[in-house]
């Protein structure tokens, strides 16, 4: 290798090494079998195929062979069909989240390009192992809960305007939501799809709901508000599962792209126009950017819960002051207008911002009595599927692009490895897994909680790394109940 | 309009023979007592109190028209002057001479303008040439001068909730100089001049003591001056000026409160509101001198409430009606009418004259009997509903728990300064009076939140208001009854708000106790994650490990049970017949293999040997276990 780099240089060398390629989104298609069952009608099937370009026999080849397997495996088991099937060069994922709807996403397999040498072609080698369902699974899952989050389900689109109209929704959705799925980074988290809480004293957390039941009770239009700071949540009045895919879009969507204009530069575009003296914070984070502004719009994303049930179709108003973000929800039969905008602002602004300053107070306070030494030195990924509770000291932030992770991805596969284990019994369980170099990774499960721990300590023994987590548990979850 | 009158007459009141040409009829503030002399008392004297049930009844020797007659403190001595320079005492002891005797005032040409009791045997002359202070000796039949004072004195009032005698003194008459008594001594305090509305020419007795009343109000002593409209001046209206008097220190002028009419009027002091009542418009008004105004200069009143006839009232006997007479307070022609009544706040309709409702905590929290009104006050504004309310609800709440706290803490520095021995500081402290402005945590419970709850409708405001009690106790560091949060953990239940519960115990907003864990447990059918909750709530408390092996052996986590009893160290005492009974109702030999092995083991390292004792009964598990696996599987004792 020496007498390589020396001899051929920096260009020759780069030529020489292997090339990585991480998973990548080969396809992704949804089509109901229903729409057309007939021979010759095949193409009626599909709802939407992404890259839209491919050839239309080939999609309706593909859709026909998803179809088949589905049927196929059927036959094995009525009540599971099947979730993904395993090729060399990719994996595809299966969804039906409604009755006959199918969606299918084809992940092509991480690879690796070897270089042509001696005269041989380059080869490629697939590592089919290297990726997991339980990620992609998770991942397909919350194409659909985002897609219904804003769109409402397929089938009431399909009632309310038949197929063209679920073709159109779906097209205008995927088409941007597509370009923001970053397969090569993710991960646990994705599996877990969890909620981050701020961690709060008492007398902050009733002066928020103090807050939270005087801005519904003088808004009445207000049906449900959620808190959230430093873009985690507070309170949520939402039910879980609906706020679970509200925060995932808040955090890595709509957050990311307003970055702090209070951190911006005086003459920086991003910092908003202040008009007169400055008595608040608070800003609109969707809807109109600058209430002053007279040809402002009042239109603010609409959103879809509680679709089991009652169906509420809900304008979503996310109004900040600094770090804490509040979203408004209200019917959307009502039509919001400037003077509503400008109740809300004058009402909430105000308090808001200084609630906002409160808990940035509050948590400098609470952070300089635990002290740093209570700052987890360890690595670690806490997840309560009870409330949805997650935790991670191994991500350093999420964001619409990428997830930063501090570890390598071979630790983190070991992770979702563990996971898929837990998954499969119900019974607590310990799973300690030396990995390559000096790494421990250890998995706990008890009751609905799993907690996993990166240790890398020289020459540790097993009895070492237990005692390690058992002392983390007692520093960083001494107050809930964790069998170990 | 009925329940709008504010003011009322007590409803027993005195009721005496009224004065006429043969009966005298004289009353007593100290004592409250009224004084019904017939012909000079030779037909007889009868005194009635207000508790009195049997008035006191004695004749006396007819020696000259009565001027003023008066019990000591505790009716133990009477007192009586029919001349201008002495006054006569009959001892109401029991065994000391019933005979009358007499004492002249000592200043040369002096004339008794009057007497006043400051104790059972401790009486002051006032003339016209000062004061003089005497100890009387009822055994002795005489009098012993303790202290005087020569003044040129115009006229004088005496405070007996004071003790504070207070002297008009120069020509005006508007130098005020006051006096004190306690215990046998008198203290001058600092005289004062009160500021006329106009100075005469020439100097004349300006100042009548119908406008100078003393009272105590919220335990200072304040001297009130009713100042009267003046033309000259361009005053709105008469005003009532209080000027506070200190033990030491000049005495100063603190509050003006504003008649904002004119006429005659008259002073009372009830339940520390001054009542002043308006001739000519037949209403009264009343002051607070605590609330404050916010867009008033310091201490400039307004009334608290707009103005109001006492309510007319029935007289008993003859049961007519009788339109309370302003006349008889401004001509003190009370003896006249043959009733005395006492004046008695109202509070319940002050709650709808005044609308703002931190205003009205302000004033009904200093109220004597406000209690119950305060918790009808805090009812009404739940059930009002009104948008906009909820702000209103946490002044209020707010309000209610400064009081209550600081009362908590009183009674805590009490128990603390109890606790540390009869030291010197026990004289000192006195047990906190419970006042019943105390509105805890079980009266709001009771009277207010358990009937609020209990609305059928689903409603946010329930809740909004439940935390934001809860959040007005936290902000005051009371701690909450959990009887608070089953109530809190009820209505969400009741409500199917399973998630808000969810959140509130994650943020630790209701407080872990065991009621509270046993509560979440019985929800666990409704409500699966409620187990977590109460499992992590119990490990908290740190003092529920028998509890939570409990919870895991019902839900036949047998091996979880003993682990966690083995973390906190307790497995050496635990009773092994519970964790075999438990691992036999699973049916699952390999559990109950390792359980038995387990306590095997035990028995091997606490007694020497892997037997079970007699009376540890699990000679049935023993049974068992060599049935299922064998008897060669028992564990063999060590071998010696």
């Amino acid at each position: 290798l020496l007498a390589c780099s020396s001899a051929a240089g920096s260009e020759m060398a780069s030529g020489m090494q292997e090339k990585q390629y991480t998973p990548s989104l080969l396809s992704f298609f949804i089509y109901n079998p229903k729409f057309g069952p007939r021979e010759g009608e095949e193409e009626k099937k599909i709802l939407f195929y992404h890259p839209s370009e491919v050839e239309k026999n080939e999609k309706i080849r593909n859709v026909g062979l998803c179809e088949a397997i589905v049927q196929f495996t059927r036959t094995f088991c009525p009540t599971k069909p099947a979730k993904s099937l395993h090729t060399q060069k990719n994996r595809q994922f299966f969804h039906e989240p409604e009755e006959n709807f199918w969606m299918v996403m084809v992940v092509r397999n991480p690879m690796i390009e070897k270089p042509s040498k001696d005269g041989k072609p380059a080869t490629i080698e697939y590592q089919e192992e290297e990726i997991l369902d339980s990620v992609y699974g998770a991942v397909l899952r919350q194409c659909y809960s985002m897609y219904k989050l804003f769109n409402g389900t397929f089938s009431r689109a399909f009632e309310a305007g038949g197929v063209e109209l679920l073709r159109q929704k779906l097209e205008k959705f995927f088409y941007r939501y597509l370009q923001t799925l970053h397969l090569q980074s993710c991960d646990l988290l994705d599996v877990f799809g969890g909620i981050s809480f701020f961690p709060l004293d008492k007398m902050t957390y009733l002066k928020i709901q103090s807050f939270v039941n005087r801005v519904e009770e003088s808004l009445s239009l207000v049906k449900y508000t959620a808190f959230l700071y430093n873009d985690q949540l507070i309170w949520s009045g939402l039910e879980q599962d609906d706020m679970r895919i509200l925060y995932k879009y808040l955090t890595t969507s709509l957050f990311p792209r307003h970055t702090e204009p209070e951190l911006a530069g005086r003459d920086s575009p991003l910092r908003p126009e202040v008009a007169g003296n400055l008595l608040h914070y608070g800003r609109f984070l969707t809807g109109p950017a600058n209430l002053k502004d007279p040809e402002a719009k009042f239109r603010f994303p609409r959103i879809f819960v509680n679709t089991e049930d009652s169906y509420e179709e809900l304008h979503l108003i996310v109004y900040k002051a600094m770090s804490a973000a509040v979203c408004f929800m209200i019917n959307a039969s009502v039509e919001l207008t400037r003077e509503f905008c400008e109740q809300l602002d004058a009402l909430v602004g105000p308090q808001l911002t200084l609630l906002a300053s409160d808990i940035c107070e509050q948590y400098n306070i609470n952070r300089r009595i635990s002290g740093p030494e209570k700052e987890p030195q360890f690595k670690f990924i806490y997840f309560n599927h009870m409330n949805l509770a997650e935790k991670s000291t191994i991500h350093m932030r999420k964001t619409a692009s990428v997830s930063l992770t501090s570890v390598h991805p071979d630790l983190m596969k070991i992770l979702g490895d563990i996971n898929c284990d837990f998954a499969r019994v119900d019974e607590d369980e310990e799973i300690i897994v030396k990995a390559m170099t000096d790494y421990w990774v250890v998995g706990k499960k008890s009751d609905q909680r799993e907690l996993y721990v990166i240790l890398n300590q020289k020459n540790a023994n097993l009895i070492e790394v237990n005692e390690e987590v058992k002392r983390l548990c007692a520093t960083q979850f001494n107050n809930i109940f964790f069998l170990d | 309009m009925d329940n709008e009158y504010y003011l009322e007459l007590s409803e027993n009141p005195v009721q005496f023979e009224n004065a006429s040409t043969v009966n005298n009829v004289f009353f007593d503030e100290a004592n409250k007592q009224v004084f019904a002399v017939r012909s000079g008392g030779a037909t007889g004297v009868v005194v009635k109190g207000p508790e009195d049930k049997s008035p006191i009844a004695f004749r006396m020797d007819d020696k000259g028209e009565v001027k003023c007659i008066k019990f000591s403190l505790g009716n133990k001595i009477l007192a009586v002057q029919r001349t201008p320079k002495s006054v006569d005492f009959i001892n109401f002891i029991p065994d000391y001479p019933h005979l009358e005797f007499s004492h002249e005032c000592k200043t040369k040409n002096a004339n008794v303008l009057g007497f006043c009791w400051t104790n059972w045997n401790e009486i002051v002359f006032v003339t016209d040439q000062g004061i003089e202070f005497y100890q009387v000796l009822p055994d002795k039949r005489t009098l012993k001068m303790l202290k005087s004072q020569s003044i040129n004195v115009n006229w004088y009032i005496y405070c007996p909730e004071t003790a504070v005698l207070l002297l008009s003194t120069t020509v005006q008459g508007n130098v005020l100089q006051p006096f004190a008594f306690k215990n046998g001594t008198m203290s001058k305090m600092s005289k004062f001049e009160i500021e006329l509305p106009m100075v005469p020419k020439p100097a004349k007795l300006s100042l009548s003591e119908r406008d100078i009343a003393v009272a105590s109000i919220y335990g200072e002593v304040y001297v009130m001056y009713l100042k009267h409209h003046s033309r000259s001046t361009n005053s709105s209206g008469a005003e009532v000026v209080l000027y506070h008097l200190l033990r030491e220190g000049p005495c100063k002028k603190i509050h003006v409160l504003k008649l904002n009419t004119t006429g005659k009027f008259a002073l009372n002091v009830v339940d520390n509101l001054v009542v002043v009542h308006h001739q000519s418009s037949q209403t009264s008004i009343i002051f607070d001198i605590k609330l404050r105004e916010p867009d008033c200069a310091m201490n400039v009143h307004q009334p608290v409430l707009p103005a109001r006839s006492i309510h007319p009232c029935k007289i008993p006997l003859t049961g007519a009606l009788c339109l309370f007479l302003y006349l008889i307070f401004l001509l003190l022609s009370v003896y006249l009418s043959g009733y005395l009544w006492y004046l008695q706040v109202k509070l319940q309709p002050t709650v709808n004259l005044l609308q703002d409702k931190g205003k009205l905590m302000d004033f009904l929290l200093r109220r004597r009997d406000c209690k119950m009104v305060i918790l009808s006050v805090c009812s009404q504004m739940l059930e009002g509903g009104e948008k906009g309310n909820l702000p209103v609800v946490a002044t209020v709440f707010d309000k209610l728990n400064q009081v209550y706290k600081e009362y908590l803490e009183a009674e805590q520095a009490y128990t603390v300064a109890m606790e540390s021995g009869p030291s010197r500081f026990s004289n000192s402290y006195k047990r906190p009076v419970r006042t019943q402005a105390v509105i805890d945590q079980s009266d709001m419970y009771t009277h207010v939140l358990s009937a609020f709850t209990e609305k059928k409708v689903i409603n946010k405001f329930i809740i909004a208001v439940l935390m934001e009690y809860i959040r007005s106790l936290n902000q005051f560091q009371i701690t909450v009854q959990h009887y608070l949060y089953e109530l809190v953990i009820k209505t969400l239940v009741q409500h199917n708000l399973f998630y808000m519960l969810h959140q509130f115990l994650q943020y630790h907003v209701l407080s872990d106790s065991k009621p509270l864990a046993c509560l979440l447990l019985s929800l666990e059918s409704t409500y699966p994650p409620a187990h977590q909750l109460s499992l992590d709530m119990l490990k908290r408390l740190s003092t529920a490990n028998d509890e939570i092996v409990e919870v895991l052996l019902s839900k036949q986590q047998v091996l979880g049970a003993l682990r966690f009893v083995r973390s906190v160290g307790g497995h050496d005492n635990v009773s092994a017949r519970k964790f075999l009974d438990a691992a036999r109702q699973t049916n699952d030999t390999m559990l109950f293999y390792t359980i038995f092995r387990f306590f095997e083991q035990r028995n091997l390292r606490l007694r020497g040997n892997p037997a079970f004792n007699q009376g540890e009964h699990c000679e049935e598990h023993v049974a068992y276990f060599k049935e299922v696996f064998g008897e060669q599987t028992l564990m063999k004792p060590p071998t010696k």
